[in-house]
Formats: C-alpha cells, structure tokens, sequence
C-alpha cells in the first residue's frame, strides 16, 4: 500500500512535539447507504465533528450513492439534518460551508452500471477540483449481501484502484457475515478486491478509546497483572445491556439474534482484550497475534444445554415506560424464535485461565443500559472473623467500564463503622474524565480518521471473525434444534434460564 | 459553596471531605491540582475555565487571590464541589501580611502523590519558575497575551526564564497551526527555502511561530504586519511555487499550494478553556517550545545587534 503522504524528513515534524494532531492527507470518502440510521446517526456527525476539530484534510469532499432521485443539494439537507441532531461539537456555518462544497450526489442501483460510470467521473472530477488526490475511502453502510454487487462494480470500473501515489479503502460494519461460512464468503468477496490493510472492518461498539483504555490498565501496571489468573480469578462476567428493544430494524434483527449482533464480534473481542497474554509491543500486528492466540485457546463446555441461555423480551415496564414485547414489534413473525437475549460460557484453555469461566451475556429491553467487564475474585482462602460478621461479604470484584461513564469499579470489603465487627462490600470507582468534552473523540471519529490516515486498524482482521464463528456457530445450531427462547419481562436481567445457568456453577449474576 | 471566613488550611482541607460526603462520593478520582493565581477582577472568568476543563482534567482547583499586603493576615475561602466541577474547588482570597507566605497556605492543600499545574490567567510573574507559589507546581502556564502592556516583552522575557514545565498559552493558541503547516509538508515534502508570518503587529503568538519555523525549517522568516484579528496568513516558499494558508476573519483560512486547487479549511481562534484543557493534558516538559523559547532569545538578540 502505498501512501500520497509521509511524514519522514518534514521538518516541522518532531517525535518529541507531541501537541501535533495528525492531519489526514488529501482524500475523500464515498458512502453506500446514505439513508440509513448508520450514516444519519454515526457517520455524517462524525465527518462533521471531525472537520470541526480540523482534523479533515482541506478539500475532503463526501460522495453520497443511493437509490433516491436527489441533486447534490438534497444530499447536503440530509447531512445538514443529521449534523444539526447528531453531532457532538456545535454548530458552525463556516465550518458547515467548506464542508458542505465537498458534498456530491451519485443516484442509482447497486447494480446500475451507469450510476457506477458517473460515481468513478465524480471521484476525477473531485480530484480537480478539490485536490483529493486520488485518494477515496468506500464505506459500505449497507446489508451485507449487497457488498459482494458493490465491491464487485468497484472494481469493474476501475474504483478500487486510483494508481499510483494514491490509496483506495474500503470499510465495512459488523455483521461480519452470520455463520463461519458465510464470513468466509464475505470475506473472499472483499479480499479479491482489496489487500487485507485496505479492509477496515468496524465494530461500532468497541471504540479504539476503549481498547486503549484496557491494554493500559492491564499492561501499564504491576498491581493487576499478579493476580490476572487462575489462581485469584474466580470467574469472569462480561455483559452488554441495551435497555431500548429492536426499534425499526425487525428486517435486519429478524433471524440475526443477540448472539450474531452482539456477542461473536463485540463480547467476544472483549474477552479477548481481558484475556490476552502482553503483546510484545504496542502495535496493530503483536496485538492481532495476541487475540488470535486467546480466541483459538477458547472453546465450549461439552454441555451446551446446560451451560448457554436465551430469551425474547416480552411486554412490560422499562425505565418508567410502557413497553411492547418482541412478538408485537412491528415486521417481527409472531413465531419468530429470534433470541433478543443471548449467554453462553466460554473456558479459555490456557495455563493462565485453565478452570476459570468467562460468562458472556446481552439483551435488549434490559434494567439499564450498560457494558462492562466484571472479574470476580475468589474468596479469601481463609477469613479469621466470625461468620456473622462476614455475612454480607461477597468475593472482590474488578470491574472494567465500557459504557456509559468509561471507568473502573473495585469491590472489596470493609468494616462497617461501629462497635461492632461487621464486614460488609464497598465500591471504588474511577471514572475516565473527558466523556463529554471537545477534546475526547467518540469512537467513530477515532475510526474514521484511522481510516483516513491508513492507521492499521485495531480492529478484528478476518482470522479474528473467523475464530469467533468457530466458537458461536456451534451454539446457534443447539438452539436452532431445541426449538423456541424463554421469555422475560421487559426492564429485568433476561430470562430464568440465565439465572439458572449460573446457579448450576454456583454462582449468580452481577447487577450491573 | 461553603463559605469560610477567616479560616486556615486545614479547615478548608475538612471542608472537601465534608462536601464530598455530602455529595455522595467519597472518593474520587482527581488526577492533579491546579492552582490558579488571579486578581479578584478575573477570578470569575478564570474559575469558569478552570470549570469547564475540569471535564477533561477532574482537578482540585485552588484559585489564589492576593489581596493587599498590609495589615493583619486575613484567610477567606469558598469550598466546594459538584455544580459542573469535575473535581472540589476552593477560592481563597489572603489579605494581610500572608500574602507574602501564599505558598503555606497552599501546600497542605495540594493532593498527595500527585501533580500540580499552576495558571495565571493574567499578569504572570517575570520568572514563574522562581515565583514561591510557581515553584510548588511542575506546569506553569503563563499567558503574555493577557498582559495589558508590553505582551512582546513578557512573552520575550516568559522564553527568558524559561524552566522545564513552563508554557505559554500563546504557544498553545499556534497548535492548529502548526498542525496544518506540519500537515502541508506531509504532502508536499519539498524543501523550504523561504517563510514569512503575517499577524497584528503585537502578538506573542506570530514571534513564538516565527521562531518555531525558524527553529524547525532553518531558514529566515519574514515578520509582516496586518490588522489581524491574531494570525492572518503563513506563507513557505518551495521551488515549485508557495504553500501558503492565510485567514483573515479569525475562523476560515484558505490553504494553497503548488499544483493544487485552493482549498477552505476551518482554523478557529479558541476560547481560554480549550486552551487550558490542551495545555493540562501533557504535564512533563514541552521539548518543542524549549526548542522555540531558546530560538525566540537568540532572534531577538539578533534583531538588537543589527
């Protein structure tokens, strides 16, 4: 791959002068699925907030493609529309007007040659005009099934390769694909067009923020690393709450289920994350092999029906909120056996964590709205108070925040005040500052801009997906075969069946 | 706000750890203090700064305000914490002979086993390295553009003295910049043969860019004057012709170079809270405004012989 900018012998560059934002080069982006909630609610604000952080390169210019009859100026509505509600940073006409005469409309059908002709004129035309450079991103916010007729005309006419001196990438959303087969297809699909560090595959949920924010807590200190294993750690809760139901996705959510959506790519790079041995160094490549290496290491318990639970929300009170079930949502099939609730337990079958659940769960239309990473300490092996006195003591626990409020909980005990000797579980929290402010960037700016500057992602390469199917595909077959999920009431932590499946281990849930 | 009047150290000390239970956390986590020296005319708007980059930088904000020295010694303060504080605040205002012993009224109060950043919103002292309340913190960050008179001078006379930990918000106001120029040359890795800085004819932030470009390209960088508002244009000669950015309205700048169509770009002059947000986010020493600090001396040294 080959970049139009360097950044060897500038003067004005300085490994030492570390105020220096990196601004991306020359370049532009093309976005497949304008109309969607993706492009509305994530990216159009963050190309926004990016261009108000100056962080754009001067000249970016967005090429919207979709099947509507619009010029260029109804596109720039739809953005100045999704900008206006979404965006993070305010408002700013002149910011808005040199971003705005960027703006390009291509209409047509994913397999219209014509609306092809005319996008590959648009991208030369932007190159004169505002100097893009030749240099193009395509972010395919669309349903997978389509990427295979996009990538496939991109490359008929001559898109995916703008010559010399110059980059073409291409970024795609999470699903990667909805069983081991079918990534592999995707993947051969992208792959035959695009090297593997043009592919930036994205999981919206685990910004590059959060990551970070992770591999530092764990491998910048001494005070964790002692006890991250076996002989400390009791077992592992990693969870994803949403507490809103499917909204109006029922035609993307109808026969994907939590476990596709949520846990093979989102959950399932967390555990990676918590469990990885260090890297040998801080970089895209040394971190890949690391979560290579622990999601091979994971495997399934032999007892699937035992040790996995699902359900589907049913009507009830969330938050205060009348709610309906998923059986009434509209465009679901009353018989539909979607899980919106998904556990399983994964053992990772390695020195380090040999005997050590790691339980994984998500839903939708749960208590609150969270992700978080809990690891549950054993007990004290031997507690030299008497046993009133430790009644309300339960094991130490660390908890990693994703969101919302990015932090860490400790949970440990401590004597209530008093004459007498009673232990009882207090919290600490540290809350990572900055979430609200300018300066922090929200995971999709910090993605976007990757992409920009070719940055090797930190995201999942395709062996990643492909480990983690190996993993999941397994248990989607058992529940395919053993009919429909449990139900639970809207605004509750899911169904009994994923109490019960702790309850087998001796262990419950925690209340995040 | 608890007010305290007439009050010592460690009653204000108790005070955040009452105003922390009330508020229902007992611990938090605070990552520095940052004292805040201002006169009480000021002291309002730099508190507000110091607020908003609490956000960011969840601190233990001691505002200091030095009354008059004579007579006896009078302690006052406002304690606080929640209302939009990402951290407990105190404005202490001293009066009387422990003005001049500000420092031990202070140093109880500093977190321990942490840092301490240390701001004066307006008139700095002439060596904040040597100032007993600017010898507590590791960052000093000063602003010569919030001088009244002279701000040449004192931004001349901050690059003086120059300690490690010290900055100047006029340094800080040139990070976008020098972003864009450092991002020119990205693209276009020619050699500078040439550069000229076009700014309102006092700013300390167009002599700090002149001398950064001086120091880094190592060629001779004209000054030229405009109406401003700040910066108005930066211009590097190459042999294919000048990569030049020039912003006339203090938000919009225009950015040309060879062989490339002309290209809008937003480069807005930020408020003080943005500012001090960037400034409190690298506590260790800033080698790159050492480098430009020297460079400022050396030219105008020059500039005086000729």
């Amino acid at each position: 791959m080959s970049t139009a900018s360097s950044t060897d012998g500038n003067p004005l560059r300085d490994p030492l002068d570390r105020r220096l934002p990196r601004i991306a080069g020359p370049c532009g982006m093309v976005l497949f699925g304008v109309t969607g909630d993706l492009s509305r609610k994530k990216v159009m604000p963050a190309i926004y907030d990016l261009a108000n952080r100056g962080m754009l390169p001067p000249g970016f210019s967005l090429v919207g493609f979709a099947r509507r009859d619009w010029a260029d100026q109804d596109f720039a509505q739809i953005v100045h529309d999704s900008v206006k509600e979404h965006a993070r940073t305010p408002f700013r006409e002149e910011v808005w007007d040199q971003l705005s005469e960027g703006f390009r409309f291509v209409p047509g059908d994913f397999d219209d040659d014509h609306a092809f002709e005319q996008l590959r004129r648009t991208v030369e035309e932007l190159d004169e005009l505002r100097g893009t450079g030749g240099n193009m991103a395509f972010y395919l916010a669309i349903p997978p099934a389509f990427f295979g007729t996009v990538v496939g005309q991109l490359e008929e006419h001559g898109l995916a390769d703008g010559g010399e001196d110059t980059w073409r990438r291409v970024v795609v959303e999470k699903p990667f694909g909805h069983d081991l087969e079918s990534a592999r297809e995707l993947n051969d699909v992208l792959a035959g067009v695009f090297e593997p560090d043009e592919i930036f595959r994205i999981d919206h949920y685990l910004g590059k923020e959060t990551v970070q924010n992770i591999l530092a807590m764990r491998f910048a200190n001494n005070m964790f690393e002692p006890i991250w294993n076996a002989n400390y750690v009791d077992h592992v809760q990693i969870t994803m709450a949403e507490d809103i139901g499917i909204g109006g996705r029922a035609g993307y959510y109808d026969g994907i289920g939590a476990a596709r959506d949520v846990i093979q790519n989102h959950l399932l790079q967390l555990l990676a994350l918590v469990a990885m041995e260090e890297p040998i160094a801080f970089d895209a490549d040394s971190l890949r092999t690391e979560k290579q290496k622990v999601l091979a290491s994971a495997e399934l318990p032999g007892r699937l029906d035992l040790t996995t639970a699902r359900g589907q929300y049913a009507p009830g009170w969330q938050g205060g909120e009348k709610v309906i079930g998923f059986l009434e949502e509209e465009g679901i099939k009353k018989t539909s056996a979607t899980e919106t609730f998904a556990a399983i337990t994964v053992n990772v079958e390695t020195r380090r964590w040999s005997g050590v659940p790691f339980y994984l769960r998500t839903g939708k239309r749960l208590g609150r709205r969270v992700t978080e990473v809990a690891i549950v300490f054993k007990r004290a092996p031997h507690l030299p108070f008497s046993s009133t006195a430790t009644e309300e003591l339960t094991q130490n626990a660390l908890v990693i925040r994703v969101q919302p409020d990015e932090g860490m909980t400790m949970r440990f005990g401590s004597k209530v005040p008093g004459t007498a000797m009673e232990i009882r579980d207090v919290n600490m929290d540290f809350a990572y500052g900055g979430s609200f402010t300018e300066a922090s960037a929200e995971a999709y700016e910090r993605l976007i801009l990757d992409v920009l500057l070719g940055d090797p992602p930190l995201f999942p390469q395709h062996e990643e997906v492909e480990q983690s199917w190996r993993l999941l595909d397994p248990v989607i077959k058992h529940w395919e075969r053993k009919g429909r999920p449990d139900s639970y009431e809207s605004g509750t932590w899911g169904p009994a069946s994923a109490d019960a499946m702790l309850a087998r281990d001796g262990r419950t849930w925690r209340r995040p | 706000m608890i007010e305290l009047t007439d009050t010592t150290s460690s009653k204000i000390a108790a005070e955040f750890v009452r105003s922390r239970v009330r508020a229902g956390s007992p611990a938090m986590g605070m990552v520095m203090t940052l004292i805040i020296v201002t006169p009480e005319d000021d002291a309002v708007q730099a508190m507000e700064a110091a607020r908003r980059a609490s956000r960011e930088h969840p601190s233990r904000v001691l505002g200091v305000i030095l009354g008059d020295g004579r007579g006896a010694s009078e302690v006052n303060a406002q304690v606080g914490s929640g209302a939009g504080w990402g951290g407990e605040t105190a404005l202490i205002r001293l009066k009387g002979e422990v003005v001049k012993h500000a420092e031990s009224v202070i140093l109880p109060l500093l977190l321990p086993d942490s840092p301490v950043a240390i701001w004066w919103p307006t008139s700095p002292p002439p060596n904040p390295a040597a100032d007993p309340l600017g010898a507590l913190a590791k960052r000093r960050i000063t602003d010569s553009a919030s001088v009244t008179r002279g701000k040449s001078v004192a931004m001349l006379a901050q690059c003086e003295t120059y300690a490690p930990g010290d900055t100047d918000l006029s340094w800080t106001r040139l990070t976008p910049w020098r972003a864009l120029l450092a991002a020119a040359l990205d693209q276009h890795p020619l050699k500078v043969t040439g550069a000229a800085v076009t700014a309102e004819r006092i700013s300390p932030s167009a002599d700090l860019l002149v001398a950064w470009l001086a120091d880094r390209l190592k060629v001779k960088v004209q000054r030229h004057n405009s109406s401003g508002p700040g910066i108005t244009g930066v211009s590097m000669d190459t042999k294919q012709g000048p990569i030049s950015i020039s912003r006339a309205d203090g938000r919009l700048a225009s950015f040309s170079s060879p062989n490339r169509p002309d290209r809008p770009v937003a480069l807005k002059r930020r408020e003080v809270p943005a500012l001090l947000s960037e400034e409190l986010r690298r506590l260790d020493e800033d080698d790159t405004y050492a480098a430009t600090a020297r460079r400022l001396v050396r030219l105008s040294k020059q500039a005086a012989k000729s």
